[in-house]
């Protein structure tokens, strides 16, 4: 077994500066309202002198100017769900641990590669998605958790190293119970190693059995005993925005962000998404859905932004937007376009289905299309987009250009080249013809499929072209 | 007079344009018929480029020049997109002239779009063939889908009313069908001179 670990050191923040990139000052507040403290601040206001735990006040005393945000603890257990079903892309077993992720990689390995390389895979994916991250290997759970408390980049990949590692970990930062962690010090225990060589039956009666059972969980003598994360059915990220938008080009920033996350999400999932809804959000819950739909599953992450951004440019707001909701919930699987080896396609192709749905998103939804022939014989109702592409070829002649409706001959009696062929049908539903079908030639050199009342070659109707 | 300059000395120079011939366009394009094909520079549709198709009106015989083509392009694995048809494509009609109608995807858009669409679909690299019928596309809007049709390796054919037959174009085969008597002009094709006389193209006989 082999478990990795991404400590996430900064979550609620980088959740945060992720919808508001901003380069000055910047801090996350929290407590009652007279006595707001710092949990969080980013590096220009670290820069600046203030520090986690100071009071709001004292910060203002320090600084003119910043921007304080509220803690928001929903928001950071989104952020940390979905970290997870990023995760979930590398492993089955992914649980949550308090500001970390982890994942057991041994039988992933194989798929992805060894470890440094594995790890480069997930620092990437972090990196690109914008959160800062701590990442070390570890055989149990619990052992990765602590590592990466206390350095980034360790990997320990087997058990007799471990025992090494651990023991130079001071108490503070082992994740012991409370108790434990504070009173051991002053007994002049300052390092796991330390603690490991103390008999287990005084530990016992001085601190009870749990610490006991949180070492063996260390050392991998006891199970793990953690839940593991199953990603949700449904996709549903939200974002507030900062102020409210009356343009849609506005939206296109964040859009481009939270359909990145849905790609990412889907990746997880090694699922595609078919159909998904945004929701411009307006004052007193009024809402305003843009509908992206899709011929066929897909989860490419540009595809996917481009798609919901021809869907979202042509929208007229009526009102300003205060936030954007993207919903998707059809999410069938995904099955990669097979590639030929022998593909006749220039290299850097756009798959036809691609070019289908970014056609589809700007011109509308049905107006790409095919055509194909259906049993009936009335020339107004021969064809359909529902109908069969494949199919007995016709003996009589047919034109290429059928008229949508036929329209009358004016001009010059035609010369007629071939003909009559009758078709009297559709007494069945009201819509009976009952005409001649000639094959005739106009003054203009026209040829023309033009048909008349039976027996009397007189008041041409035409009905198509033979082009 | 002045000196004599040795013409050595201004060819070496490079002062003086020669005026070579442009390259023949490559192309394993054939139109199916074979007068027309021989007298084509590149034995066919110059391949991954524009061509136009000019008529006087509909049903004078301009789809039946370019049906070869498509039965042909259509036994392949990509689609052949027809972008504003004027009309529906019969399928009946379409099926007797040989073309598999499961490889034609058809694009319903306003005229403004129209230009979009092709220029897309040439560029995508996914169609081998395009057809479109524009009602105003200016010189600019066809050179952009000559340059589109070349990224994509892509067959444009372009279908025009006659009369922009004197305006200057960017395609590299310009045809002109005339429906009596039933011929083709080549108007214009790059990397060879234009023939004198009209090709024969027989009218359908039924």
């Amino acid at each position: 077994m082999l478990w990795a670990c991404i400590l996430l050191p900064h979550l609620a923040l980088d959740g945060v500066l992720r919808r508001r990139p901003t380069e000055g000052p910047l801090v996350l507040v929290s407590g009652p309202a007279n006595a707001r403290t710092i949990v969080s601040a980013n590096p220009a206001a670290r820069e600046a002198g203030l520090r986690v735990g100071q009071k709001l006040a004292a910060a203002q005393a320090l600084l003119a100017q910043f921007e304080a945000v509220p803690y928001d603890q929903a928001a950071v257990d989104r952020w940390h769900r979905f970290l997870a079903a990023v995760a979930y892309r590398y492993s089955g077993e992914v649980s949550l641990l308090p500001h970390a992720i982890v994942l057991e990689v041994s039988k992933s390995m194989g798929l992805f590669g060894p470890w440094p390389r594995f790890e480069r895979l997930l620092r990437a994916d972090l990196t690109a998605l914008g959160f800062a991250h701590r990442i070390t290997a570890a055989p149990t759970p619990h052992a990765a958790y602590v590592l990466a408390g206390v350095g980034d980049g360790q990997a320990v990949l087997d058990d007799q190293t471990l025992r090494g590692a651990l023991r130079t970990v001071p108490i503070q930062r082992a994740r012991l119970p409370e108790r434990a962690s504070e009173v051991l010090p002053s007994m002049g225990v300052r390092t796991l190693g330390q603690l490991m060589a103390l008999p287990r039956d005084g530990l016992r009666r001085r601190f009870g059995a749990e610490l006991l059972a949180t070492m063996d969980r260390l050392s991998g003598a006891l199970p793990s005993g953690l839940d593991t994360y199953r990603p949700p059915d449904v996709f549903d990220l939200k974002i507030e925005l900062t102020h409210e938008v009356e343009n849609v080009a506005s939206l296109i920033f964040p859009l481009r962000r939270m359909t990145g996350d849905l790609a990412a999400y889907l990746a997880g999932r090694d699922g595609g998404v078919q159909r998904f809804v945004l929701h411009l959000e307006h004052r007193e819950h009024r809402v305003t859905d843009v509908v992206v739909g899709l011929l066929s599953p897909e989860r490419d992450a540009g595809m996917l932004f481009e798609l919901a951004r021809g869907r979202l440019e042509p929208v007229q707001l009526t009102e300003p937007v205060l936030g954007m909701r993207l919903v998707a919930r059809d999410l069938p699987a995904f099955v990669p376009g097979g590639t030929d080896l022998f593909d006749e396609r220039p290299a850097n192709a756009l798959p036809f289905e691609q070019l289908r749905e970014r056609l589809r998103a700007r011109l509308g939804d049905d107006a790409v299309y095919q055509l194909g022939s259906t049993t009936d014989p009335r020339p107004e109702r021969a064809q359909s987009p529902e109908g069969l592409t494949e199919g007995p070829e016709e003996v009589h002649p047919r034109p290429t250009w059928l008229l949508e409706r036929p329209i009358p001959l004016r001009g010059p009696a035609p010369m007629i080249l071939t003909g009559p062929e009758r078709l009297e049908t559709g007494w069945w539903d009201g819509a009976e013809v009952c005409r001649d079908y000639y094959v005739v030639q106009t003054s203009l050199g026209q040829q023309a499929w033009a048909f008349c009342p039976p027996d009397e070659q007189s008041g041409w109707m035409i009905q198509g072209w033979f082009a | 007079m002045g000196a004599v300059v040795a013409l050595s000395s201004l060819l070496d120079a490079r002062q003086v344009w020669r005026g070579r011939a442009a390259p023949i366009p490559a192309g394993d394009q054939p139109t199916g018929w074979p007068e027309l094909d021989a007298v084509l520079p590149s034995g066919g549709w110059p391949d991954a480029s524009l061509s136009e198709v000019l008529s006087a009106s509909d049903g004078t015989g301009e789809l039946r020049l370019v049906l070869p083509t498509v039965k042909r392009l259509t036994g392949g694995k990509r689609p052949v997109v027809l972008i504003a048809p004027p009309y529906a494509p019969c399928v009946a009609g379409w099926r007797q002239a040989g073309v598999h109608m499961g490889r034609v995807q058809i694009v319903r858009t306003v005229e403004k779009d129209a230009l979009w669409a092709a220029e897309q679909c040439l560029r995508s690299g996914s169609c081998t063939a395009v057809l479109l019928w524009p009602h105003h596309a200016d010189d600019r809007a066809l050179r952009r889908l000559q340059v589109a049709a070349d990224t994509g390796k892509a067959l444009g054919i372009v279908f025009r009313d006659r009369q922009h037959v004197g305006h200057a174009s960017p395609a590299a085969l310009r045809l002109e069908v005339e429906p009596t008597p039933g011929q083709v002009w080549v108007r214009k094709c790059r990397g060879g001179a234009v023939p004198s006389h009209a090709i024969p193209f027989p009218a359908l006989a039924h």
